[in-house]
């Protein structure tokens, strides 16, 4: 056990220290945020009702901007292959590498959501509907992608394909995440149908992530 | 004549090539009564000549799934039982299964059209279907962006495994996103409200579609294997002329 948490602590330490990428992803959120209305013009109150689906969108987009690094550098230096022949199963040592970049990367955005928020003219309880949707569905957003970035390591391939992979698995987060803070927000369902079956979805991807990564990496890498 | 027999390349091809003639056969016979059957169908009281879409609309649509159901099986056989024509089964069924799924898609289009009055509807099953195709797609990419044949072989096995615990979730998502952001959709077939006369052209063009698959699918599975073949022969001689 105290293996598995000193590699979240390793992890987290890389992330955050230079070189590391997890706040660069909260800086490509922002932009993304300040280029939506660019895009789709001035009208706050417009703004308003696109928020929530912005701001989802915007931190789908980062997460997975910042997983392409997950196993990478790992693989580059060659502490992947003594994590693979670890005494620690591999399913955990890849729940704890998932684990820290979420605590690095994903924390970070639903910090920065209350002041994209103001941006995009949300008010209290839109804001918080929204960093709370985000708390509970970008956990499943890292374990879904981990297995886009495990497959990427072992293909020595990354960027677009595993973009094209990943997104087509996070329809469902994205779907019940915007639709429980619309919920909040203007109805006409309850928030807690949505908001259940995205606690849900997040606690699935927990068990199925790291065994697919795992499966992934074992049978990948050489 | 077990599974493991057929591991031998050789000897998958030999009864392929036995087996082959008869199920295209069966498959062109199946699909003319089928078209026969369907083309002197009467016109629906409501959607009036436009209900013959469905007959090949609705294979299709079946076997866009089922061909994820057969390359899950192949996945497992590439990760567990690690079966030397796995993966050629895998590799070989992806783009029929994205061809029969664009199918699927472009004829529902063709119907919407005269139906709800657009090509388009974000309905539940289009869009379900539409994410079907790109999750084909990806995995197409997938194959193409590895030249290691093996090695695209497990990863494409881990991805279409996780696609098939997916797909239903997305189904549901998409169904229950549907449902709240428009009403019911005009489009209600359901099995057992069909009519006879429609009902039997249907059945037998869904079979017939699906030994056309199955035709397709050996057949690409040989090609498979002789392009292989071919590169082992053509690494070979590449490496005797090097030394």
């Amino acid at each position: 056990m105290s293996a598995l948490a000193a590699l979240i602590l390793r992890d987290i330490k890389i992330a955050l220290r230079v070189g590391g990428g997890a706040l660069i992803g909260v800086l490509f959120f922002l932009t993304v945020t300040v280029l939506m209305p660019f895009a789709i013009g001035p009208d706050l109150a417009l703004l308003t009702r696109l928020g929530p689906a912005i701001l989802w969108l915007g931190a789908l987009l980062a997460s997975l901007l910042t997983l392409d690094r997950l196993f990478t550098a790992d693989h580059e230096d060659g502490s992947l292959d003594l994590i693979v022949m670890g005494r620690a199963p591999l399913e955990l040592a890849c729940a704890a590498k998932a684990l820290a970049h979420w605590l690095a990367a994903g924390v970070p955005l639903i910090v920065a959501t209350p002041a994209l928020g103001l941006l995009l003219n949300l008010d209290a309880t839109a804001t918080a509907a929204v960093a709370l949707t985000l708390l509970v569905g970008t956990p499943a957003l890292t374990f879904t992608g981990m297995i886009g970035a495990a497959l990427a390591v072992t293909l020595h391939r990354g960027g677009l394909l595993l973009a094209v992979l990943v997104l087509p698995l996070s329809i469902p987060v994205l779907i019940f995440g915007v639709a429980a803070s619309q919920a909040a927000i203007t109805g006409p369902l309850s928030f807690g149908t949505p908001f259940s079956i995205l606690c849900a979805l997040s606690l699935v991807s927990l068990v199925v992530g790291p065994f697919a990564a795992a499966a992934s990496l074992r049978h990948g890498l050489d | 004549m077990t599974l493991i027999d057929l591991a031998n390349p050789t000897k998958f091809l030999s009864l392929t090539a036995r087996v082959l003639p008869w199920l295209a056969g069966a498959a062109a016979i199946l699909l003319l009564i089928g078209f026969y059957q369907a083309a002197t169908a009467p016109d629906d009281y409501q959607q009036g000549a436009t209900v013959k879409i469905m007959f090949i609309h609705v294979p299709n649509a079946w076997l866009s799934m089922f061909v994820w159901g057969v390359m899950s099986v192949a996945a497992l056989g590439t990760l567990v039982w690690r079966h030397p024509l796995a993966d050629v089964a895998a590799k070989a069924a992806a783009p029929i299964g994205a061809a029969f799924t664009f199918l699927a898609l472009v004829t529902g289009s063709l119907w919407g059209r005269p139906m709800w009055g657009t090509y388009w509807e974000w309905d539940a099953r289009l869009t379900s279907v539409l994410i079907l195709f790109l999750m084909y797609l990806g995995l197409m990419a997938l194959w193409r962006a590895v030249d290691d044949p093996s090695r695209a072989a497990r990863a494409a096995a881990v991805l279409t495994l996780v696609g098939a615990l997916n797909l239903p979730i997305i189904k549901f998502s998409v169904d229950w996103w549907n449902t709240l952001h428009q009403p019911a959709s005009v489009m209600r077939i359901g099995g057992s409200s069909l009519d006879r006369a429609f009902l039997i052209p249907l059945l037998v063009m869904a079979i017939g579609f699906t030994l056309l698959f199955v035709t397709l699918h050996l057949a690409a599975m040989r090609n498979e294997i002789l392009r292989r073949r071919v590169r082992s022969l053509q690494m070979m001689q590449a490496s005797q002329q090097a030394a």
